[in-house]
């Protein structure tokens, strides 16, 4: 358990901006909460020439890392992983010296396609998302850091702007306990 | 005025406008009111530096009132035209018919034969454009809807100007004394039968819209591309003279026909150009007018029959005012957009006088009666701004103005957009090829004439002009556009583009292309954060396929030179951060020198590192797995 006031961003990735109602309604909720540091992957580097210097400060200086983006093949947007392969470099991130995000909270919030009934056992899907996001998972583990639960918004196709809504106010709701180091660890 | 007449005179104009309009506009009361009251206080009843002349003056300086004409003409372009049609139909028609009807049912009613009633209200049915304008621009209500519905019933008036003048001799009273001709201006057509008459007067029209499309622009061309700026002003001023002298040759008003001029011209590349061009003399001609107009005020006149001029000023903006205030109730404006178009719009014009002289040549008139109707015109413009500021001060503090002014925002009269490129050759023309992809029409200027021929041909919005005038930034609409794309080949243009938006218009966000390191130096001292090199790109990515070519992988030669570019532009902007103490020309030369060699040493120097990219690079994991 943390306490204290926490430093959130969130990195937010989502190559047609302009298209997304749901991602734009979460953005705008995660703009909302005071502390919180928002930063646009694909508008910072269109061209994907992901400056490795200004990354890492970013999340130096932050004490909880938030992805937020929308579920494409079951896994983020490409320039996620492009970020993942730069950033997270060896002996800084990961590695016998590379302690850099160790302590650091990393969680995914994402907007899916199919309902929650797709994402079981039994479902289209077969796998629940989390169960999907396992390698990112795994990258925060090696990383040191401390993976939650991802935060999904099921269903985006029909989605009513009243649950939307919803979900926003959730998500705001979300981030502020985050800030607020309210949140118990792998719940 | 006799050659050494001229300057003592002049100097007399002069420093009574520079006195009195800064000191007028800076208490409020606006441009008109400066120059209407600097002109009374030369006149020969104030100090009487200008004893006599006044009226010659005047008639000179009613070629302000053309040449506003000829650029109102170039500013309306038809479909603002046919947007405007039921306000200048409508309204307009209306007001001058219902003034009309008023002016002479209270002249008929105070005794007045009905000839002369009508003929007065005739005249005092128009209103000022000059003044009017003037002041509405000055104050930005051009903008709001009662600024665009005066200008619409100008325009009728304006246009009603011509049948008046036919209808004028016909109201002569039985057995009065016509005296043909006005003696300083001779008419060709005198004692001509009215069918030739008619047919001049149409072929006038039609020489001036015929030659205007065919004659005039390809001549504008022609000139444009010797890239003489004076001789181009001298053409614009030619033109104007010229349409206005076959105008008075053929008995036609020289205002109505530069403003056709103008309209005809209204949708060629030279519009902005030629506004620009003439801004200055139309500014200063138009003083003078005012300023006339102040000195010409017979006040003796007035003193006399104070009582006659008196009831006449006040029925004559109360008449009109009330006729105004009809029509805006009529045409649903609103209440505050009503008492502006009423504000602005009560009083006489410049029109009226020459259709008062006009009146008294033909017999329709008493000369005693013209000159008290003129004394009435006048003190009724003297009114207007004085009405304004009322409105200003009093009248819109108490209504709801904001929600009324921006009711109708987006009926503007300019279609400028909220990009500007200036200068469009092979770059700044794929700048806007892309803007155009994507539905945005940039407002394109530049300077040769003969491309500005080849795209219009091709249907793109392209204006000539040397886009780092202030003027032609101002006409192509710089204080509402979002974003300026300089796209010149020529580093110092740009710069002092830069410079001067930069100063003038801080909100204009500035993408900039330079050519070279010096220029991109000058650019980021002067302010300019986003330039573009325009053959930097180019030139990296060919060294980037270099290595490919000998062998380093294509994604590999991709980032590199990303890298490179990211690395030469800080150093760029390091070293333009540096304090420089010299400038001037010479030294351009030397700064680009320096900053070439700075370049080169950063690359080919001794113990420079590479340009590494260290992504995807797993040496040191490597390492830490074999040493485990």
């Amino acid at each position: 358990m943390t306490s204290g006031a926490q430093r959130v961003l969130v990195l937010f990735a989502h190559p047609a901006f302009h298209r997304s109602r749901v991602q734009r309604a979460l953005l705008n909720a995660a703009r909302t909460v005071v502390g919180v540091t928002v930063h646009d992957v694909y508008d910072a580097y269109p061209d994907f020439d992901i400056d490795v210097t200004r990354e890492q400060a970013l999340l130096a200086s932050h004490d909880v890392i938030v992805w937020q983006h929308p579920f494409f093949w079951y896994s983020t947007p490409a320039i996620v992983k492009q970020w993942q392969d730069l950033v997270l470099t060896h002996g800084w991130a990961y590695g016998r010296e590379g302690t850099a995000l160790h302590g650091k909270q990393w969680m995914h919030a994402v907007s899916a396609g199919g309902g929650a009934a797709a994402y079981t056992p039994e479902g289209r899907n077969r796998h629940s998302v989390e169960q999907l996001l396992a390698p990112l998972a795994q990258t925060a583990r090696l990383c040191g850091m401390t993976w939650l639960p991802p935060f999904v918004v099921h269903g985006t196709h029909v989605l009513t702007n009243e649950d939307l809504a919803t979900h926003a106010q959730s998500y705001a709701a979300l981030l502020t306990a985050l800030r607020d180091g309210r949140t118990a660890e792998s719940a | 005025m006799s050659a050494d007449g001229f300057l003592p005179t002049a100097f007399v104009f002069l420093m009574a406008a520079v006195i009195a309009v800064p000191i007028a506009s800076r208490l409020g009361l606006g441009s008109v009111l400066g120059y209407l009251l600097a002109g009374v206080a030369i006149g020969p009843f104030g100090f009487g530096f200008l004893a006599q002349g006044a009226e010659d003056v005047l008639h000179f300086a009613e070629f302000g009132v053309v040449m506003m004409l000829f650029v109102i003409g170039l500013e309306l372009q038809p479909a603002l035209l046919w947007r405007l049609r039921g306000t200048l139909v409508g309204m307009g028609g209306l007001q001058v018919l219902l003034t009309t009807a008023l002016a002479t049912a209270v002249g008929v009613a105070v005794g007045q034969p009905w000839r002369a009633s009508l003929a007065v209200g005739l005249i005092v049915s128009l209103s000022s454009t000059a003044i009017v304008l003037q002041s509405l621009a000055e104050r930005g209500y051009m903008k709001q809807d009662a600024g665009q519905r005066a200008f619409a019933v100008l325009l009728f008036q304006d246009l009603a100007v011509i049948p008046m003048l036919a209808l004028l001799p016909l109201l002569a009273a039985p057995g009065a004394v016509v005296s043909t001709g006005d003696a300083a201006h001779p008419g060709l057509l005198d004692g001509a039968s009215a069918w030739v008459r008619g047919g001049v007067v149409l072929a006038a029209v039609a020489a001036v819209v015929v030659g205007g499309r065919f004659v005039v622009q390809p001549l504008f061309r022609a000139i444009a591309r010797t890239r003489l700026r004076e001789v181009f002003t001298a053409a614009a001023l030619l033109l104007v003279i010229g349409i206005a002298l076959l105008m008075n040759l053929v008995g036609l008003s020289p205002a109505l026909g530069t403003f056709l001029a103008g309209v005809v011209l209204a949708t060629s590349e030279f519009r902005h150009e030629l506004e620009s061009d003439l801004e200055p003399f139309k500014g200063l001609l138009l003083g003078l007018f005012f300023l006339a107009v102040g000195a010409s005020i017979d006040f003796a006149l007035v003193r006399e029959s104070a009582a006659t001029v008196g009831g006449l000023v006040a029925a004559l903006v109360l008449g009109k005012a009330l006729v105004l205030l009809l029509l805006g109730r009529m045409f649903r404006m609103g209440t505050d957009q009503t008492l502006l178009f009423t504000a602005a719009l009560a009083q006489g014009g410049e029109f009226g006088f020459v259709l008062l002289s006009y009146a008294g040549q033909n017999g329709v008139l008493a000369p005693a009666s013209a000159n008290v109707v003129v004394a009435a015109i006048a003190l009724s413009m003297a009114t207007t701004p004085l009405m304004l500021l009322l409105y200003a001060r009093v009248l819109a503090p108490r209504l709801g103005t904001r929600a009324a002014t921006t009711r109708r925002a987006s009926d503007t009269i300019d279609s400028a957009g909220p990009v500007i490129i200036a200068g469009f050759g092979q770059f700044g023309s794929t700048i806007g090829r892309v803007l155009r992809s994507q539905g945005i029409r940039p407002v394109v200027l530049d300077h040769d004439a003969d491309r500005v021929d080849l795209l219009r041909s091709l249907g793109l919005e392209v204006f000539y002009g040397d886009a780092t005038r202030q003027e032609l930034l101002h006409s192509a609409g710089i204080h509402q556009a979002a974003l300026l794309v300089i796209a010149l080949g020529d580093d110092d243009q740009t710069l002092a583009l830069a410079t001067a938006v930069r100063h003038a218009h801080p909100h204009v966000r500035i993408l900039a292309r330079v050519t070279t390191r010096a220029g991109a130096m000058n650019l980021l001292q002067a302010g300019v954060q986003e330039i573009y090199r325009d053959t930097l790109d180019a030139a990296v990515r060919v060294g980037a396929d270099a290595l490919a070519a000998l062998g380093t992988p294509r994604h590999h030669a991709l980032r590199v030179g990303q890298a490179f570019r990211r690395r030469d532009d800080a150093h760029l902007r390091e070293l333009a951060a540096e304090p420089r103490e010299w400038s001037g020309y010479v030294d351009q030369v030397r700064l680009n020198i320096r900053a070439l060699e700075d370049a080169l040493q950063r690359e080919f120097g001794e113990g420079v590192p590479p340009v590494t990219d260290e992504a995807w690079d797993d040496s040191t994991l490597r390492a830490e797995a074999r040493g485990r």
